[in-house]
């Protein structure tokens, strides 16, 4: 009985409050896919049934299709990620491996100065930096959106990678100092020896950099510069009443996302709790 | 001998490629992000008409002049109200959740952390796009899955009401970024020897006992950092409130909190124009409030884990 009642908290408890919570999770994404391909009678009418061959639609779609730029700001907000991605990460990790090489003096003080931006929002300085890209005439540019997201991604990236970089063994780069190996091309030996570290940045800076609305809401709102995050919540706006549109907006927004976290969430989680971010 | 040895170090040349290694993100992260930074503290000395340093003036007006003020405590109220509701149902499930998922014994971890992650990793325009939805009187959604259990009386329209729009996106919020402590606490808990719990239990300990009295006071630290994380991010908020409610944080201005309050102070809406100086004034009363939170952090927790670590 004692054992029963053991294995009972031990096993049954733990998946049933597991399960509840995932429901909870998940029921609203589930909800909003299933019923963007609904006609707008079903959707009204039953709206928690899955769609059936009579009240199968994608006419939400097709207005999306037709009314919004979605394939301009898909284009933008990969652009816009891949680049300042890209500039994080080389930038970024030859920032890490001069910190973690290199004991000149005011090496640590440069390493708190870079760090500083992992807990300072960069949003605190919107003002400056709006005034900053009028200045330079990159208002309504990709360019802006570019240069301050890498500005902000920069210092976590440099962080993970410092820590990743010092515990490559010293032997390895002295080898190859003796070998006559220029400091770059040790650099270049580094890199594929992070590669797990990388990845992991790369992760965690992309997600907020393709998600995010302030940065194109303030310094690109134009109609050739939107991201999709914004031509989304712009869209939603304007397109509130037209419910088969919504649902099929907010799916063609959110299912790319979730392919793609799904091949990458081995990688991610790995990250999570390998200790990156401790 | 002696000569030969400083004629050596001196021959050593300038490592000019420290420079080239440090000198690109150095120079775009000083540029785009703490020049900005200074400009905009500057910016929240100077005077909006003549562009010139009027001290503490800016500051004064926001607290006392009736205009700014009552939007200022209002938006600083509902943002620690915003924090509260994190911190007390955020936390707490996020902890629950992986105290469950890193029990060894348990199967299909996997999945469950890969799914249970999966809001967090969605834009908040998204999210706040599905719960309005789910929420509107219109679609019935929640009203009729509350008449499934017999509570459609309560049903009301809480995105639209002044005394509960703030706690019901809160909790949205919550519902969405529980994945960041969750996985916090699953990587902490999961570093826990195992020999420590498994002394325990040979000892007849039960789970309950284990966790709270072995686990619990192990990953400390982890909870600070949940918290100061939560702070920040909560201090920072914006796009979930912009998304619902508008630039206006309606209903009169119930979910205004500091990053809805700072977007219309320096840009602007509809009939308001933007204003730099003040906008530079709350986003420093910002950065004030979010340092005093790290300090805390550093001083009153990190600190007194340490010591009772050692």
């Amino acid at each position: 009985m004692q054992k029963l009642q053991r294995t009972l908290t031990e096993s049954v408890v733990p998946h049933m409050v597991l399960l509840v919570y995932l429901v909870i999770a998940m029921f609203p994404l589930f909800l909003v896919i299933i019923n963007s391909f609904k006609t707008r009678k079903a959707i009204f009418a039953n709206p928690l049934m899955i769609p059936t061959a009579e009240t199968f639609s994608t006419e939400g779609y097709l207005t999306v299709w037709e009314r919004a730029g979605f394939p301009s700001y898909f284009a933008n907000s990969i652009t816009v990620t891949v680049v300042s991605l890209f500039l994080i990460l080389i930038v970024g990790a030859m920032a890490a491996f001069a910190l973690s090489e290199y004991p000149f003096p005011g090496n640590p003080l440069l390493g708190i100065y870079l760090a500083l931006g992992i807990m300072i929002p960069i949003r605190l300085g919107t003002v400056g930096i709006l005034r900053l890209i009028s200045s330079l005439g990159l208002v309504n540019t990709l360019t802006a959106l570019i240069l301050v997201y890498t500005a902000q991604g920069l210092p976590l990236a440099i962080f993970v990678l410092q820590s990743f970089m010092q515990r490559i063994p010293r032997e390895l780069k002295e080898a190859a100092r003796v070998d006559g190996a220029t400091e770059y091309r040790i650099f270049g030996l580094i890199l594929p020896l992070v590669r797990p570290a990388i990845a992991t940045v790369a992760v965690f800076v992309m997600i907020p950099i393709w998600n995010d609305l302030w940065f194109p809401l303030i310094l690109a709102p134009g109609e050739k510069t939107k991201t999709v995050t914004l031509g989304a919540q712009q869209f939603l706006g304007q397109f509130v009443s037209d419910w088969n549109a919504v649902l099929a907006s907010l799916s063609l927004a959110m299912i790319p996302v979730l392919i793609l976290y799904l091949i990458f969430s081995r990688q991610l989680i790995r990250g999570i709790t390998s200790g990156a971010v401790k | 001998m002696q000569v030969s040895s400083t004629y050596k170090k001196k021959r050593k040349p300038f490592p000019f490629h420290i420079i080239v290694f440090l000198a690109p993100a150095v120079i775009i992260y000083t540029i785009f992000m703490i020049y900005p930074l200074i400009d905009s503290l500057r910016l929240s000395f100077a005077s909006g008409e003549t562009g010139g340093y009027i001290g503490f003036e800016n500051y004064k007006t926001l607290f006392n002049n009736e205009l700014w003020s009552i939007r200022f405590w209002g938006a600083l109220k509902n943002n620690f109200e915003f924090f509260f509701i994190h911190m007390l149902v955020q936390n707490p499930i996020g902890l629950l959740l992986a105290a469950l998922l890193s029990r060894r014994t348990l199967r299909w971890t996997n999945t469950y952390r890969t799914l249970l992650f999966m809001p967090t990793m969605l834009s908040v325009v998204i999210i706040g796009f599905i719960w309005q939805l789910i929420l509107s009187p219109l679609w019935g959604v929640a009203e009729g899955m509350m008449a499934l259990v017999g509570l459609d009386a309560l049903f009301q329209p809480w995105l639209g009401l002044e005394t509960t729009a703030l706690p019901t996106l809160a909790l949205i919020s919550v519902w969405q970024f529980i994945g960041i402590p969750m996985m916090l606490f699953y990587a902490a808990l999961l570093g826990i020897p195992d020999e420590l719990v498994e002394a325990a239990y040979v000892d007849g300990a039960s789970a309950w006992t284990v966790f709270w009295r072995i686990k619990f006071p192990l990953i400390l630290p982890t909870v600070g950092i949940v918290a100061i994380l939560t702070f920040v991010g909560n201090f920072n908020s914006f796009d979930l409130i912009y998304t619902v409610k508008g630039a206006l944080a309606g209903p009169n201005f119930s979910t205004d909190i500091m990053g809805t309050f700072f977007f219309r102070t320096f840009f602007g809406q509809q009939l308001q124009l933007g204003n730099p100086e003040m906008g530079a004034t709350v986003a420093a009363i910002m950065l004030l409030i979010i340092l005093v939170g790290v300090l805390l952090y550093l001083v009153g927790w990190q600190r007194r884990i340490q010591t009772y670590e050692a």
